[in-house]
């Protein structure tokens, strides 16, 4: 083996006391961590294979497993960290990019939490939402300048075409290839159950699917993989998506290991083939352009959904979203740097773009400034990690919120951020069959559904206590917001004030 | 009780079996009358009443079908074996271990005991109330208990 420079990050314990030697571990373990010794009767361990997923431990009758992080240490270093000096290490020895799964770990502001809401005392009422109506649907679209009236004074129908969501909430683009088949089934069954929308992400729609079609959001990107009139006539809504929050500037690349029969069908690439997302569009270098593709999309469908251009929160992501909302589209989706991702690269993940509070904050006032916030709708997404951050997102702006991250955690992802190696041991980011048939979709789908069902009522309860009823009263309502431990340009740019002012 | 539940049978659907064999740990469990499994099961080794069986790359668990003309039942020589409200039983201290229903159980859910007379899954009614433990235990609903009919 020569010289073994990096020493593993995670050290399986096991209760020798606990453990019953029933190989659950060794059986689910796709790492091969856990190993029997038929001598002895005992189960053994390869730290170094561990990628902390917690499927062992997870599955343990009796409780005998823990993974704990390793104590071993370089000597302390404020500036080298151990982490640094082992991405080093794997560079010298692979001289390859360094790869990362799900969203940026790093150290950077959440401004979620450093954001307070309101209630009501004395003066105005609090409303209990078990015994009031209280409203949490939503309509996103294009909203027309006025309401206009024929000569008999009747109203004139000029509603865009808009989607209907029974709380600000959408499971965010993951396709089929990065995710498995019974992860997509699961997201669209919620979906469907709940009465919000998911997405395909740019992997086609498989043919199974095509009948959850008014609770999904066909998306279009840069490879254009899967996309046919069919597909885009299929869904609620179109998304052209132009970025990734947690890769933005990049494109994608599914390794052709991963196109089985099925996802060359869904794809409509050869199988064994490499799906190569390009970075940018190859026929968008423009607003104009942009502008051709979100009308092509409508004429295709009969101008009868509404469509979507997601962006990465990058620097100017202001002026890029007034750009947006004058082509043509009818939502903006923007993706924070928190948002995950199948694989990127870790330098990417980890140091570009912009914290989805500020970037919300920031195109909201941009476009309202403009007078053109009418013009669409906004989604955000990018580490909407619970329902007080959406009732936040919703108060500085949001017309809805798209969740991910959350949504897999829920099927039982543990955030091991592994999904690169295609062998997630949860059966979601896999493609291997034995690994998938891990997640079965009739608990998986009930899971989501417990999920926003319990984040829609915390939704009702946090409204309540501010004495709103309706979600739509809350939304850009940033007098429900302080902000605690901010500078005075952190609050310029959220569009609130400090705690206690 | 047995009322209730004589109807519900244990189904397994080997699309979601996993093969990771916890059903057989916590069938073993189940009839230990233990409290903490690592106490019930360490250095033991188990002789469940539901089986894994795989070949392949499929597996599906098996147990008694509790079948409506149950051939063990038939063939049992002291009457040991009984079907009462839907569920087949056995009365150990009726069975001379003849292992009559072994041979004749055309799902092979019959097995002998540690001690001579024979086991099989009773639906855990005799250790405790309410869903069996392999259905509980299994961690992928490859296993139910429910009401399909006969």
């Amino acid at each position: 083996m020569g010289v073994q420079y990096i020493y593993p990050e995670y050290e399986i314990v096991r209760n020798q006391e606990r453990c019953i030697v029933c190989r659950v571990c060794e059986r689910q373990c796709a790492n091969e961590a856990h190993e029997y010794l038929k001598d002895s009767n005992k189960m053994v361990s390869d730290d170094a294979k561990c990628v902390n997923c917690h499927r062992c431990v997870a599955l343990c009758p009796t409780r005998a497993l823990k993974i704990v992080k390793s104590p071993h240490t370089f000597k302390e270093n404020s500036n080298w960290s151990g982490k640094a000096i082992n991405e080093i290490y794997k560079q010298a020895e692979s001289g390859g990019v360094l790869l990362s799964s799900m969203g940026n770990p790093e150290n950077y502001p959440v401004y979620f939490d450093k954001i307070l809401l309101n209630a009501s005392q004395v003066t105005n009422p609090s409303i209990d939402p078990l015994r009031e109506p209280m409203e949490t649907r939503v309509f996103l679209g294009a909203k027309p300048e006025k309401i206009e009236r024929d000569e008999k004074g009747r109203l004139i129908r000029n509603l865009p075409p808009q989607i209907q969501l029974s709380m600000p909430i959408m499971f965010s683009a993951m396709s089929y290839g990065s995710i498995s088949y019974n992860a997509h089934e699961s997201l669209a069954r919620a979906a469907a159950e709940l009465g919000i929308l998911y997405n395909t992400g740019e992997g086609g729609l498989h043919e199974d699917f095509y009948k959850y079609g008014k609770h999904t959001i066909v998306q279009v990107a840069s490879g254009r993989f899967g996309v046919h009139k069919a597909y885009l006539n299929s869904g609620a809504a179109i998304e052209i998506k132009m970025g990734q929050g947690a890769k933005p500037g990049i494109g994608g690349h599914l390794p052709g290991e991963k196109i089985g029969r099925d996802i060359s069908r869904t794809r409509m690439i050869p199988e064994g083939t490499d799906a190569i997302s390009p970075a940018p569009h190859h026929d968008i270098y423009s607003i104009e352009d942009l502008r051709q593709l979100v009308y092509s999309l409508k004429e295709a469908t009969n101008y009868e959904k509404p469509v979507i251009v997601k962006i990465a929160a990058v620097h100017n992501v202001a002026a890029i979203a007034s750009g947006i909302a004058r082509s043509g589209a009818d939502m903006i989706a923007i993706d924070g740097f928190r948002g995950g991702t199948g694989a990127a690269p870790t330098r990417i993940r980890d140091h570009v773009g912009l914290p989805i509070e500020l970037a919300l904050a920031s195109v909201d006032k941009r476009l309202r400034d403009e007078g053109i916030r009418n013009r669409v709708s906004i989604i955000v997404g990018g580490s909407i990690r619970s329902s007080a951050d959406v009732v936040k997102a919703v108060a500085l702006g949001a017309d809805a919120v798209y969740i991910g991250t959350a949504a897999l955690i829920a099927l039982g992802c543990h955030l091991c951020r592994s999904c690169h190696t295609g062998k997630c041991n949860w059966g979601i980011a896999t493609q291997r069959e034995d690994l998938v048939k891990r997640l079965n979709p009739n608990i998986g789908y009930k899971r989501l559904v417990n999920l926003l069902t319990a984040w829609q009522h915390e939704i009702k309860e946090m409204m309540g206590g501010m004495g709103i009823n309706s979600i739509e009263a809350l939304k850009g309502n940033r007098l429900m917001l302080r902000g605690v431990g901010l500078n005075e340009k952190e609050l310029e740019i959220l569009g609130i004030k400090h705690a206690g002012e | 009780m047995v009322v209730n539940c004589q109807l519900k049978r244990v189904y397994v659907n080997e699309k979601w079996c996993l093969g990771c064999h916890l059903c057989e740990y916590y069938c073993a469990f189940a009839s230990t009358g233990e409290k903490d499994m690592a106490r019930a099961l360490k250095d033991i080794r188990i002789n469940p009443r539901i089986r894994v069986e795989e070949r392949n790359g499929i597996s599906f668990a098996v147990s008694c079908r509790h079948c409506t003309e149950p051939l063990c039942v038939k063939g049992c020589i002291t009457g040991a074996l009984s079907k009462s409200g839907g569920i087949i039983t056995v009365d150990r201290n009726r069975c001379i271990g003849c292992y009559t229903c072994i041979l004749s159980c055309p799902y092979g859910a019959v097995s002998p005991s540690e001690d001579g007379a024979i086991q099989k899954c009773e639906l855990c009614i005799k250790t405790h109330e309410g869903t069996p433990r392999c259905v509980s235990g299994c961690p992928n609903g490859a296993i139910v208990f429910e009401e399909r009919g006969e």
